[in-house]
């Protein structure tokens, strides 16, 4: 068995659900195997997997100006390698994003390799000066993914939520 | 073949038809026609106007969505060709008018000028129709092809390196922006009042 939560993400996933997204696109890492899974199974949601998170940004455009609500899953790495897009698509032309970004590299991060990037996240989100907030608790999830989603849409531009080890991963030992 | 003088033959082909382009001479050239408000010019975000225009026909599979893209661009995001054939959307056209350099920042060249050859990436990326143009007469009847074909394709015009003197338009990229939304939310409601 992973050891990611399969509970939590299906309530990240029914509070996406909850607050419109029908078209997410992802690029696989292993804290969203399951809501991945979740959207490729749901024949409401249109899934679309990325060879690069860039590529998400205009897609989410896309479908926003076609009237679409998205949401995109990737990594903290998948943020930092969409700046250019989310700066000069979705900031440049005003685009709400509802980013997903599920935070490795924070305390307990056993892999040596993702702990560069946990370091910088926050400071780039803020630097970007995208709002965001963390879902590290199941009863926090459906309130800030609501709330993330409703100035997303009312200011028009990008909004993250950071998904917390405590959130994503069932430790065992 | 230059890009003005094939724009200006499918324009008509452009009238009624959600067209995404990219920045630079090829927005400038298809305002310089006439701008329309299912016109939507991507000034910024280099290679991501085919995912935009992905995510418009992906949720409107009942309008045709034509890419007015380059090979500077496509460059940029050729992961892009591979998510683009995966999900075949097949009401999109993806023209990539390839001058082989990146004009509007002084025309340096780009791999397309020492034999990369888009239209074989596509192909090989996996998608279903491609070709490659050198005349208007041969961009013309593949635009129309592609049109009538219902499948995604790509069409590769070779294109001279030559553009506006100018890039910057009298509209403004918000203006451009809201206008495209509520003609896209216009042709929604209609179609849905039908």
């Amino acid at each position: 068995m992973s050891p990611v939560s399969t509970s939590n993400s299906r309530i990240v996933y029914d509070a996406l659900k909850a607050c419109g997204v029908r078209l997410m696109s992802a690029l696989p890492e292993t804290w969203l195997v399951h809501l991945i899974r979740m959207a490729e199974d749901d024949p409401d949601m249109i899934l679309v997997r990325l060879a690069k998170e860039e590529e998400g940004v205009g897609i989410s455009a896309g479908a926003h100006l076609a009237g679409v609500k998205s949401a995109m899953l990737m990594q903290n790495h998948g943020l930092l390698a969409s700046i250019n897009g989310i700066v000069s698509c979705a900031q440049l032309y005003r685009i709400p994003l509802l980013m997903l970004v599920s935070y490795r590299g924070e305390f307990g991060e056993r892999d040596p390799w993702q702990t560069e990037g946990g370091g910088v996240t926050e400071d780039v989100l803020r630097a970007l000066r995208i709002p965001f907030s963390f879902l590290d608790h199941p009863s926090h999830v459906a309130p800030r993914i609501a709330k993330a989603q409703t100035l997303a849409q009312s200011a028009n531009k990008p909004v993250a939520l950071l998904l917390c080890r405590d959130l994503m991963w069932e430790e065992t030992t | 073949m230059k890009r003005l003088d094939a724009l200006n033959a499918i324009y008509s082909h452009l009238e009624d038809r959600v067209v995404v382009t990219i920045m630079g001479a090829v927005a400038a050239e298809l305002q310089s026609i006439g701008h329309r408000p299912n016109f939507f010019y991507l000034q910024h975000a280099m290679g991501l106007a085919s995912s935009m225009g992905m995510g418009i026909a992906l949720v409107r599979p009942e309008r045709h969505v034509i890419v007015l893209d380059g090979d500077g661009s496509v460059l940029m995001n050729l992961g892009g060709l591979t998510t683009l054939a995966r999900y075949r959307p097949r009401n999109l056209v993806h023209v990539i008018f390839d001058n082989e350099s990146l004009l509007s920042v002084g025309g340096f060249p780009t791999a397309t000028s020492t034999g990369s050859d888009l239209a074989a990436i596509a192909a090989a990326a996996g998608v279903p129709r491609t070709t490659t143009v050198r005349t208007i007469d041969e961009f013309v009847r593949a635009f129309d092809t592609a049109l009538s074909a219902g499948d995604l394709s790509c069409i590769v015009a070779k294109v001279e390196a030559v553009g506006p003197s100018g890039y910057v338009t009298g509209l403004a990229l918000l203006e451009n922006r809201f206008q495209f939304q509520r003609y896209l939310t216009h042709v929604r409601d209609a179609g849905a009042a039908r």
